[in-house]
């Protein structure tokens, strides 16, 4: 099963419940945490993961031959990205806008242009403990993390159960993540700027097929907001965790809940028997 | 006229709550909202729409069942894996056009995308220009530029001295949008272990583009050492921290009544937002 971890807003606690399921569920399952935040990607801070395997993300950029090509122009009319302009003598390639569709080598009348990789991340993978571990990196600089994403989703395990750590917001580098992943938890902070972004993370998950859950994080008494419009969304809200200064001190060390403190694992275990449960009922209905 | 960019490299660092006080604080400016596919400063600065326009950017492929003769080509040549059992999944699809051009029967069309809106808005503090990208869609950074423009075309216009922008999360696209061509990035950090790492990268981001930046550290009092880390990473990068803003639960509180902080209390946060924004303002040159 793939789980994926979505929020919408960032800071939330995407990553603080990523790591604390991985490792609450290390002992019952075979799991794997794949760092899908291809920006900013943090669970390896908190699991220390031993990296073994370094592949670089590449994307195929053309590379024009020069005896061939008769500036004809016919590449740059297909670039829908406006990648490559043809001048007289020479055609000019702006690698950054490129998106590595094909097109241009494919349709150049006269075979005059090949591909070559241009790196823009890398993906690492290894293990922390038991937990296989992988994650991506974009390069500093580079706009398109969505093939570093890809990258990272193909090294998926589907015999473990495998949980997607993503990036904020609801654009395409949150839909390359979640699309495809089983059931995802959403995770929110009750107040208005956590609400209004959760609204359209759900819309996101909804219009991708997903059935999802709600983590609040920050939790404080009396603050319904979120739980408020779950109940009318029928969303169910699978955990809360409360605001405590400590739970923010160790995330600031970098120590996971499930590690700094480990009462918490059971919560995390119900969460994903909740899951689980949520899906057989979703296949039964599915087969009826 | 000069333009000032909030970023973070981490979300939830405080960067909405400290441009909402900004646009309190701040004479003669426009506010921008570049976090286009999860914007929320207007939740703080609540404001009267007063114009709302369509945001068409990128096309989708479309097949046309009746003309399609299955040959598959379409779906063996498209890189993005946006074409399954011969039908387009327009999440996947990056309009590149490559399958409209190979179709030997000319069954599959390529169709202009809705991809958003923005608005010019009216707040008590001054104009917004935001937006609001469409679910699942891509070209936030298009439309980040777009924003930028628009707030750039409206300073102009009537004589204002300042852009105060708030921008998203990370470090690609819509984030490079939000920067390129800034005068000042404001980077608001937090003292944890994934703040610092976010920070050094967006900090590489700033150094690409070659935007000048400053580092303001929220929440300094949540760990201390890290805290003295992040100044010393600073000092060694010489990048000036122009404000540390302690813990203070008014903060979500504001949030919560839509107020920027500033005008809520008087409160530790708070007046540790006004004295950044007094060292800012320096460097900044404006009011």
């Amino acid at each position: 099963m793939i789980i994926s971890v979505a929020s919408g807003k960032g800071g939330t606690g995407k990553t603080l419940v990523a790591t604390s399921l991985a490792l609450s569920l290390k002992d019952t399952c075979r799991v794997q945490l794949l760092d899908c935040d291809v920006e900013e990607p943090n669970d390896h801070l908190f699991l220390r993961p031993v990296i073994t395997d370094r592949e670089a993300v590449c994307i195929p950029v053309p590379k024009v031959d020069y005896t061939k090509c008769t500036f004809c122009g016919e590449c740059a009319r297909v670039c829908a990205y406006k990648a490559i302009a043809v001048v007289p003598g020479s055609v000019l390639v702006f690698d950054q806008l490129c998106h590595g569709c094909g097109a241009c080598s494919y349709l150049c009348p006269e075979g005059a242009i090949s591909e070559e990789g241009r790196e823009m991340g890398v993906v690492e993978s290894g293990h922390a403990d038991v937990i296989k571990f992988v994650q991506g990196r974009l390069t500093v600089g580079e706009a398109m993390p969505t093939p570093v994403i890809r990258t990272v989703k193909a090294r998926i395990d589907h015999t473990a159960t495998a949980i997607l750590d993503v990036s904020p917001g609801t654009s395409c580098p949150v839909v390359e993540a979640v699309r495809d992943t089983d059931y995802c938890l959403l995770v929110t902070e009750p107040t208005p700027f956590g609400l209004h972004d959760l609204k359209l993370a759900v819309e996101t998950v909804r219009q991708l097929g997903i059935p999802c859950g709600v983590i609040i994080n920050r939790a404080v008494p009396g603050e319904n907001l979120v739980q408020n419009y779950c109940a009318r969304e029928k969303i169910p809200v699978l955990l809360e965790i409360p605001l405590d200064r400590e739970i923010a001190r160790l995330y600031s060390i970098g120590k996971t809940l499930a590690e700094g403190m480990p009462e918490w694992q059971a919560s995390f275990k119900d969460v994903y028997n909740r899951i689980t449960g949520a899906m057989h009922e979703r296949s039964r209905c599915a087969q009826r | 006229m000069k333009e000032v960019v909030v970023l973070s490299g981490k979300g939830g660092t405080g960067k909405t709550s400290i441009a909402g006080c900004f646009a309190a604080l701040a004479r003669n400016k426009v506010l921008a909202d570049c976090d286009v596919d999860a914007a929320d400063l207007h939740l703080l600065l609540q404001p009267k729409y007063r114009r709302n326009e369509e945001f068409w950017s990128g096309q989708s492929a479309y097949i046309d069942d009746k003309t399609c003769t299955g040959c598959g080509l379409c779906e063996e040549l498209c890189r993005f894996n946006a074409i399954r059992n011969l039908k387009v999944d327009p999440t996947s699809c990056e309009g590149c056009g490559f399958c409209y051009r190979i179709c030997p029967v000319e069954a599959i069309t390529m169709r202009d995308n809705l991809a958003g809106h923005w608005f010019i808005s009216d707040t008590r503090y001054g104009p917004l220009v935001h937006a609001r990208l469409g679910i699942a869609q891509e070209n936030s950074g298009k439309l980040v530029a777009l924003v930028r423009q628009q707030a750039r075309k409206l300073a102009e216009e009537a004589d204002y001295t300042a852009i105060i922008t708030d921008g998203p999360p990370g470090i690609g696209c819509p984030v490079i949008s939000s920067l390129s061509g800034a005068d000042l990035a404001l980077l608001v950090t937090e003292p944890t272990l994934s703040g610092i790492h976010d920070l050094e990268r967006v900090i590489g981001v700033c150094r690409h583009f070659k935007v000048p930046a400053s580092v303001c550290i929220n929440k300094y009092d949540i760990n201390e050492e890290k805290a003295s880390e992040i100044k010393q990473y600073c000092a060694n990068n010489g990048i000036k921290v122009e404000g540390e803003i302690p813990f203070d639960t008014s903060v979500n509180q504001a949030v919560t009544r839509g107020v920027p902080l500033v005008e809520h209390n008087d409160g530790p946060a708070s007046r540790a937002i006004k004295q950044l924004w007094d060292n800012m303002k320096v460097l900044f040159s404006t009011n």
